[in-house]
This record gives C-alpha cells, sequence and structure tokens, in this order.
C-alpha cells in the first residue's frame, strides 16, 4: 500500500472519530508557561523558560501553516495555592490550552489536579517530584526533562560504582528533600552502599557549617547533597571553605543546574558530580540552540530545564497539528504518546503510558577553572546512561494507567 | 558521648560546633547592634535593615567586579555607601513620621525593604553571585583551636565583630557624643535648646545603624551567596535576637547575638529540624517572663 | 459583664445611619451582580475570603488598637483543619468551615492570654513567635502535607443537598457567608462592647480608672477576631481545594496589615476595599515576576506617607460620616 493514501485514509478517520472536538478552541493554541519568576528558580526556569516556548514555536514553524499561537505567562512565586489559582483562571477565563515548566513540586502537583479536572495539558519541565507519574499520574500531564528517581539513580549508582560506598545526607526538611534522600538511600543501599548517617535542615538555610561538620565527623566518603537552589549553593560554597572536599570526602549533587554551578564559580564548584538530561555543549545541535538562546536570554545559557519547555511544546505542537483540534486535552496526550519525538535538544525519545518521557540521562563532573575554555563552559561527560535504565520502570510506579 | 533526641556526639565534636555557634552568633550580634542602635535611639522599627545588609554585600560585589576595588576597601566604602542611602531614606521618609504611631515607621521600612529586594532580583537574578575569600586571610590557613581546625575567614568574622560591637558600646555608653545621643533620645526639646542639631544627629544615628548593617552584609560576602534574598532570611532572626535582648540595649543585643548563636548551633546537633524556629520559642518565653528583654530598661 | 462593673453606656448605636444602609445595600447588591456581568468567581471568592480576613484584622487593629503580627496562624490552621475535615474525615462543607473555625477560636484564645498581658510592640512580637511555632509544626506534622500542602480537597454537598462544585453555587454560598459574618463585624463594633473597645484604645488607663477590665476586652476581641480570620481561612480552603503553608507564613499576617492599611484602618468598610485591591493587583501583575515585590513595597510607603487613611478612609473624610 502506498504511504500517501494510507496516510490519508488515517486521517480521515482520525478526524471523523474526534468528531466534536475535531478543531482548535478559540480558533488558537495558547500556551501557558507558569515558572518562578522572582525567587530561587528565577534562573534556571523563569523568563528563560518563556523563551523556550516562543523559541519552539518560531522552529516548528506552525504559525505558517495555518495555526495562531498565543502566549500567557504568570510567576507562581512558588506557593501551590497561587499556582493552582493562575491555573484555574487561565483555562476557565483566558483560554489556555496547555501549561508549561512549573518549577517546584507542591504547585506542580496542585496544576496536575485542575488540568486534569478541565481535561487540558499539562507538560512539566522544571519539577522533580516522581509522584507526577506515579500515585498522582494522570491522562493530561507528561513529565518531561527529569525526576527525583533519575538523579538518584543516576547519580548514586555511578557514584557507589566508583567506590563512594559510604554515604552521609545533608537533606532539606521538606518532602522534595526527604524524597530525594529515600531514592538515593535506596539506589546507595542496593548497590552495597551504607548510609552513615544523615541531618535535615531548614529550607533556606544560610549557614551550613554546623551540620557540614557533623557530615565530616562521620568520615563518609561521599557527603550527598539532598537540597537544591540557594541551600545547595549555600552547602558546596561553605564545604570549599571548610576545605572537606578533597580530605578522602567527596560532594554529591543531588540536583544541580547549570545556573547553579554559574553562581557559584568554577573555583568552589569543581568536582562536583550529578546527573542532568541536557548540557548546551553537548553536540552541535545543542550548541547551535544555546547561541541563539543565549543571545536573546542576556546571556544566560540554557539549563536542563529551558531545554525541556521547548522540546516539550515542539512535540505538543506536532501532536495538535496532526490531530488538528487542541480541546480534548487527553486526546493530545494520547497523540502525544503514540508518536515517538525527536528534537535537537534530547534526540529521539519517547513518552510512556504513564505519562514519563523517556531520553538517555547523562552524569557530569564541573570542569576545574584551567579546563574550561570558553564562558559557561563547565561540564565534561562522564557517563551515559542510556534511556531504558534513566527512568524508574514502569510496574514500580504505581501508575494506575500503567496497565 | 552525649546522647540526646537520638543524635550523639562526642565532646570535641560539640566543642566544634559551640565554636562554630560562636561565629553565627558574631554575625547576628553585629546586625543585630545596627538594630538596636536604631530602635535604641530612635525608637523606629527598622525593617529594611535586612535588605541594607544585602545592599552591603552586593555593594562589596560591585566594587570589586565593576571596579575592581578589593574586600578591605569595601569594609570601609561599602558601609559609607549603604548608610548614605539610609541617611536619604530618613530625610525623605521616616522624618514625617515621628510624630505618628510607632507602626507608621514599621511599616514604611518594610515597605523600602520590599522595593529594594525587588528592585536587585529583578537586576541581578536570584541565584546568588560568587565572591571569594580575600587571599590575605585564606593564606593564613586553618587555625588549629585544639578539638577543630577552624577556616581563618571565620575566626576573622568573630574578631572583627567582636571589636565593632565593643567599638559601638563605647561609643554610645562612654562618650559625650553617645551621651549627646541619649540624651536627644530622651528628651529631644530639651537637647536641642542647648543648642544641639538634634535632626542631625537622628539622621546620622539612622546612617550609621544602617551602615553596621552593611558592614555585616560585606562580612558575610565571602562566606553566603550573595544573593537578594540573602537578607529577608536572616531579619526576621536577628528581630528576635534584639527583643529578647532587650530592644534598647546596645549590650543586650551583643550578648543575646552570641549567645543565641550558641544554642541555634546546638540545636542544629540536637534536633536539626528546629534551628530555626528554636529564637522563636526563646523569644516568645523571654517577652512572657521579661518583656523588656533579657537586658532591657522597662519604658 | 461582672458584678460590681459599671454598666454598660447608652445604646444610641442601634439604628444604622442612613449613608452606612445604603452602603450595605451597595454591598449586597455588588455581591449579586459581579458574577452576572462576568467578573470570574473564583477571583470574587479569593476576594471576599481576604476582605473576611482583612475585616477580622481590622477589628483588632483598628478598633482595639492592637497590633498582631500573627494573624496568618489563624488563617492558616483552620483552613488546614477545615480542608482534613474535609477530605480525610469526610465532613460536609459547613461542617468542616465549623470545625476549622473553632481550631482558629480556640487558638485565639491561647494566643490571647498568653499575649495580652504586653503591650504594643512587645504584644507584636509574641503573636509573631507564636505563629512561627504554627508554621513550624504546620511544617513538620505529617497531615499538613509539608510544601506540597493538603490537595484535592473535595468542596462536598452543602448540607448534604447542595453541590458546590460549580463555582457559581460556591460563590454564592461563599457570599452569604461574607455578607453575615461582614454584618457581625459591624454589629460588633456598633455595639456597646465596641464602643468600651474604642474607650481602651484610646486611653486605657482612664478606661480602667472607670472600672473596665480592659485585659478581658481585649481578650475577647482576639478571639473574635482570630475566629473570624479562621472562618476565612477555612472557606478559602475549600474554594481552592488547596491548604498550604503559604497561608502560614508570616507573610500572609504582613498582607493582612497591607490590605487594612491600603483599605483604611478603623473603618468599617476599608479592610475589603484594601482586600480587592490588593488581590487584583496580584493577579495582574502576576505576569510581571518581580515587580509584584517592588510593587507592593511601593503601596506600603504611598500608603504610610501620602494616603494614611487609606481608601475608604478619604471617602469618609469627603463625606465627613464614619464609614
Amino acid at each position: 500500500m502506498r504511504i500517501a493514501p494510507a496516510l490519508a485514509l488515517a486521517a480521515a478517520l482520525g478526524v471523523t472519530a474526534g468528531g466534536a472536538q475535531a478543531q482548535i478552541t478559540n480558533n488558537e493554541i495558547k500556551i501557558g508557561i507558569l515558572s518562578d519568576m522572582s525567587s530561587l528558580y528565577t534562573d534556571l526556569a523563569g523568563a528563560g523558560s518563556v523563551l523556550a516556548a516562543r523559541m519552539a514555536v518560531e522552529d516548528s514553524g506552525i504559525a505558517g501553516r495555518g495555526f495562531k499561537v498565543d502566549f500567557v505567562s504568570a510567576d507562581h512565586q512558588n506557593k501551590a495555592d497561587v499556582g493552582s489559582n493562575i491555573a484555574r483562571q487561565w483555562y476557565d477565563r483566558d483560554g489556555v490550552d496547555l501549561i508549561v515548566d512549573v518549577p517546584n513540586s507542591a504547585v506542580a502537583l496542585a496544576v496536575n489536579t485542575v488540568t486534569r479536572e478541565k481535561n487540558k495539558v499539562f507538560l512539566v519541565s522544571g519539577a522533580a517530584t516522581s509522584a507526577l507519574t506515579g500515585a498522582q499520574c494522570s491522562p493530561n500531564t507528561i513529565h518531561w526533562t527529569y525526576d527525583t528517581w533519575v538523579l538518584a539513580n543516576g547519580t548514586g549508582n555511578a557514584i557507589v560504582k566508583t567506590g563512594g560506598d559510604s554515604w552521609f545526607f545533608l537533606t532539606a526538611d521538606y518532602a522534595f528533600g526527604h524524597q530525594l534522600e529515600a531514592d538515593t538511600e535506596a539506589v546507595v543501599v542496593k548497590q552495597g552502599g551504607k548510609m552513615l548517617g544523615k541531618v535535615r535542615h531548614p529550607l533556606n538555610t544560610q549557614d551550613f557549617s554546623s551540620f557540614l561538620l557533623q557530615a565530616q565527623a562521620s568520615k563518609a566518603k561521599i557527603i550527598g547533597l539532598a537540597n537544591a537552589g540557594g541551600d545547595t549553593v549555600n552547602s558546596v560554597k561553605q564545604a570549599a571553605e571548610f576545605g572537606i572536599v578533597g580530605k578522602g570526602q567527596n560532594l554529591a549533587g543531588l540536583l544541580i543546574f547549570l545556573t547553579d554551578v554559574h553562581g557559584l564559580g568554577l573555583p568552589t564548584a569543581q568536582g562536583l558530580i550529578f546527573t542532568e538530561t541536557f548540557y548546551w555543549d553537548a553536540n552541535d545541535q545543542s550548541r547551535a540552540f544555546a547561541k541563539r538562546f543565549s543571545e536573546r536570554n542576556k546571556g544566560i545559557h540554557p539549563t536542563m530545564v529551558h531545554a525541556g519547555v521547548y522540546s516539550s511544546v515542539i512535540h505538543y505542537l506536532k501532536a495538535v497539528e496532526a490531530l488538528k483540534a487542541d480541546g480534548d486535552g487527553a486526546a493530545v496526550v494520547r497523540q502525544m504518546k503514540a508518536t515517538p519525538t525527536d528534537d535537537p535538544l534530547f534526540g529521539k525519545g519517547s513518552v510512556r503510558a504513564d505519562g514519563r518521557k523517556i531520553h538517555p540521562a547523562y552524569l557530569y563532573e564541573v570542569k576545574k577553572p584551567s579546563e574550561s575554555t570558553k564562558p559557561w563552559d563547565y561540564y565534561k561527560l562522564r557517563a551515559t546512561i542510556p534511556a531504558e535504565e534513566a527512568f524508574r520502570p514502569l510496574k514500580d510506579g504505581g501508575c494506575a494507567l500503567a496497565n | 558521648m552525649i546522647e540526646i533526641f537520638g543524635h550523639s556526639i562526642s565532646p570535641i565534636q560539640l566543642y566544634g560546633q559551640i565554636a562554630l555557634g560562636l561565629v553565627n552568633g558574631a554575625f547576628y550580634a553585629l546586625l543585630s547592634l545596627g538594630l538596636a542602635v536604631i530602635f535604641g535611639m530612635l525608637n523606629i522599627v527598622n525593617f529594611t535593615h535586612g535588605a541594607q545588609y544585602m545592599m552591603g554585600a552586593f555593594v562589596a560585589w560591585l566594587l570589586l567586579n565593576k571596579l575592581g576595588i578589593g574586600y578591605w576597601w569595601a569594609l570601609v566604602l561599602a558601609p559609607v555607601i549603604v548608610g548614605a542611602t539610609g541617611v536619604a531614606i530618613e530625610r525623605l521618609f521616616l522624618k514625617h513620621l515621628y510624630k505618628l504611631d510607632h507602626l507608621y515607621g514599621l511599616l514604611l521600612t518594610f515597605g523600602v525593604g520590599l522595593i529594594i529586594e525587588g528592585l536587585f532580583r529583578n537586576e541581578f537574578g536570584a541565584s546568588g553571585l560568587p565572591y571569594r575569600i580575600p587571599a590575605e586571610i585564606q593564606a593564613f590557613g586553618p587555625v588549629d583551636l585544639g578539638f577543630m581546625r577552624l577556616p581563618p575567614y571565620r575566626v576573622w568574622v568573630v574578631v572583627f565583630s567582636v571589636a565593632v560591637c565593643l567599638a559601638t558600646w563605647f561609643i554610645i555608653e562612654r562618650t559625650r557624643l553617645g551621651a549627646y545621643l541619649r540624651a536627644a533620645t530622651e528628651n529631644p526639646t530639651l537637647v536641642q535648646a542647648f543648642g544641639i542639631n538634634v535632626p542631625r544627629m537622628i539622621t546620622l544615628t539612622y546612617g550609621f545603624g544602617v551602615g553596621l548593617a552593611a558592614l555585616g552584609g560585606v562580612l558575610a560576602a565571602p562566606i553566603y551567596q550573595v544573593s537578594p534574598q540573602m537578607g529577608s532570611s536572616i531579619i526576621i532572626v536577628v528581630f528576635a535576637v534584639v527583643v529578647i535582648g532587650g530592644m534598647g540595649s546596645i549590650l543586650g543585643s551583643i550578648l543575646t547575638g552570641f549567645a543565641l548563636g550558641v544554642i541555634e548551633g546546638l540545636t542544629k546537633v540536637f534536633y536539626p529540624e528546629a534551628s530555626n524556629t528554636v529564637i522563636f520559642v526563646i523569644m516568645a518565653i523571654v517577652l512572657l517572663i521579661k518583656p523588656a528583654g533579657l537586658f532591657g530598661r522597662t519604658t | 459583664m461582672a458584678v460590681g462593673e459599671p454598666p454598660l453606656p447608652p445604646t444610641d448605636v442601634t439604628r444604622m445611619p442612613p449613608h452606612q444602609r445604603v452602603a450595605f445595600g451597595l454591598l449586597a447588591a455588588a455581591l449579586v451582580a459581579a458574577p452576572v456581568i462576568g467578573i470570574y468567581p473564583v477571583f470574587l471568592m479569593k476576594a471576599l475570603c481576604f476582605a473576611l480576613y482583612a475585616s477580622a484584622y481590622n477589628l483588632l487593629l483598628g478598633y482595639a488598637g492592637l497590633v498582631s503580627f500573627g494573624h496568618a496562624a489563624f488563617l492558616g490552621s483552620a483552613g488546614y483543619v477545615s480542608a482534613h475535615a474535609a477530605k480525610v474525615w469526610g465532613f460536609t462543607p459547613e461542617l468542616a468551615i465549623l470545625a476549622g473555625t473553632a481550631t482558629s477560636t480556640l487558638l485565639g484564645l491561647a494566643f490571647g492570654a498568653l499575649a495580652i498581658r504586653r503591650q504594643g510592640i512587645y504584644f507584636a512580637m509574641i503573636t509573631l513567635a507564636l505563629s512561627q511555632m504554627i508554621f513550624f509544626f504546620c511544617l513538620q506534622a505529617p497531615f499538613t502535607g509539608g510544601e506540597d500542602g493538603i490537595q484535592g480537597v473535595p468542596r462536598g454537598k452543602l448540607l448534604g443537598l447542595v453541590d458546590l462544585r460549580d463555582d457559581r453555587v460556591m460563590y454564592a454560598f461563599v457570599a452569604t457567608v461574607f455578607f453575615g459574618a461582614f454584618y457581625m463585624i459591624y454589629r460588633i463594633v456598633h455595639s456597646p462592647f465596641g464602643q468600651v473597645l474604642k474607650a481602651i484604645r484610646e486611653n486605657e488607663p482612664r478606661a480602667v480608672s472607670l472600672g473596665y477590665r480592659a485585659d478581658h476586652y481585649k481578650l475577647i476581641a482576639f478571639v473574635l477576631s482570630a475566629g473570624i480570620s479562621g472562618l476565612a481561612g477555612a472557606m478559602k480552603a475549600l474554594v481552592f481545594q488547596l491548604a498550604s503553608l503559604t497561608d502560614v507564613h508570616w507573610s500572609m499576617s504582613g498582607e493582612a496589615v497591607l490590605m487594612t492599611l491600603v483599605g483604611g484602618l478603623g473603618t468599617i468598610f476599608g479592610p475589603m476595599f484594601g482586600a480587592f485591591v490588593i488581590v487584583s493587583m496580584q493577579n495582574y501583575l502576576a505576569q510581571l515576576g518581580a515587580w509584584v515585590t517592588v510593587v507592593q513595597g511601593v503601596i506600603f510607603v504611598v500608603c504610610v506617607m501620602a494616603f494614611r487613611r487609606g481608601i475608604v478612609g478619604e471617602i469618609a473624610r469627603r463625606l465627613r460620616r464614619p464609614l
């Protein structure tokens, strides 16, 4: 059978099957970028995410094929109620069809619930909680970029394999920190490593000297930082000041972004090991993207969250264009799951039944200042984790859609 | 081994934690000193203090990265620059509020603090900026205290803070200038009748208190990340310190700052999750038993 | 009150003056008309909950003259209890809200008993310290869900009959409760009790010398304020189907001050206006990111320097009648 008639038949069937939904609501595709524009995650997401979404629309060329695309963006201020409120208003009143980004797991969970209720689409790029593809999984949500399981598994496994078999945890005392710690501990123990102790610090702690001293006293080979943002930055900085690294102990950052390393500076951050799913200097395509991105983003290079927003929007537009409809969120997500992904930033991948986007993960180490030859040249690659191994197995998540 | 709440620690480690607590206490003491000076002398609850601390750190960073001016000059220049902004705030806004309820002064300084923090965040982002520990201090090498090796910069922080606190206390309690200041607070009209320019003293005192905050910021820049949020994280703790010490008492703030640093340090060992909250528990207890604070004079 | 106390002052305040009757009428009309003319009901409900919160705060600040920095504890704890009651215990909405309100009232009694003994800034600091401890408790306690909060709270069926999932039905409920509670605040302020409170605010030693037990009155005002704040918080948890740490954080206490200030300290209708203004501003400026902080700061500064009477205060001054 020739391809074209088969495709035409399939398209026709798809259109008739869609029935009343075979149209673009309000004659436009409206994308809402909900991010943290004013506090700790501003640099790794924020305005950069808005730019990434715009670039995705521009690069897809969809506007030239008869589709109108519009954007709104807002600051959730890291508050679940603000985020949920904005999402509700966007869906009910402003005709938004898709929400992307949302760094902050608590806000993401709230938006996840609202999106399901209103049958729209939520593509999470910034938040970490693996509950989004576990107990809280939804037919309207796809978890892009990364999650706590990838980070724990990637970093934990790789470090234990290279000899880091005794751990001490410095954990941010809130649900996300606990989860990251628990996931990593499970991996370490499974690989035969030992947990020598843990200490939980309040969120937004300025001074880590006391906790670092406890970590030092434990004589654990690896001090795992189960925290994020300013807490991680302060922990690393003060660990360097106390000369902890290099005397038989090393730091493992469990959630570190490019902008954190930039904020720390290479002299302090060198030697940090962590997992990410995207790095701007990985290949020619990512470099080309980074050049265009940074020119429009005050020179700040793209983090994996920005890349995730770009990649998820590109795939969404493909799905909407194929369906010629965006009103039924669950249908668009089904289409996205049925189509393999291919974009310049994450390469080839797919979306699983539980809403988990699958792609390879990479273990990076921060370069020494002497090894860095150009601005933002911060990482060197230590290992690649193939896509099949990088994410939590489908059956382990407890997601109802996995069956 | 000492064992409390399921956390055990050896005596040697305990001394180490106490030493670290003293270092933090030095920060609290320096910052609460500025607040206590402003409240004790001027009866203004300066909620901008956190933002001014942050500005001190940023000015140090800007001096280094834009003008190539290093840490030692920043210790002098940053307080002066930020103190000048404080003078401007006092002249433009606070001056008009003295006759009103204290609540308004508080609200105004709170609002100004928000504006400053928001502007800095817009300009510099939220991740923060690195500032290196000055090479001269780093070259000193870790100081061996017997039970632990303390990084030299932390020792410097304690030494410098103690010196500044003592100098301030001395100026206010033991010199003529300080006497005029204290008199002007109690009875401005009478002191003005003696020919002393009371409004100018008030302005300069506010500027001085703000300068102290900025000094704390410069001191903090090498060890805490220089970020726009750094002020709001610390302001509420510093307030608690001032309240516990006694809102008008300079000595009270200094001693309480150090003491609370140690208590917080011990909490970080035995019940770390609560280390942010223990100061408030103490504040509530002190306020209920001795509302003027541990060293305060009852008004 | 108790035996031996002087009789309460003559009640010439029982009849509502005409201009205030007009104001109440306008309020009722606005509440009915707003969703009809197309204003988004969820936005209205948010504004109404905050209007109630600010009005309750004003009862304490504007009428009793007590500055509290800890009201977030009442708003938030009631929200958590109400959310938990609706989600885990399966309470109907009115019972869940009652449970939340009862919690905040009791908490208000506990806080008030401790704090009332002190004056001025010390009173404020005690309320701050106590509310920080509540924040810590809410952060640690397993049932609150930490920084995720309690999510997916069901709105349920009012009295087992009326399904509140439709935003407009929920709005009708919230608007009715708000109007009732607001009227109650009005009656409290214009009652003999309210008069004594004003006297205590103006000149406490004199009121005491006249035989009034000032601490008693202040405590009652505190408990009332706490309870009504809790009512607002409990309703809000059901409107948004979410209870989170934001509501017990000290910045939420600051919001109460801001709304009251903008609307008009010591006016009845002021805080409500202030709440609407601030909630609208936060809505519109959400797109501007960090500028929200700056704008809020500017509003504080402008209100304190030039606009101390607040919106309704200025209107009242023009009309030369109390509002």
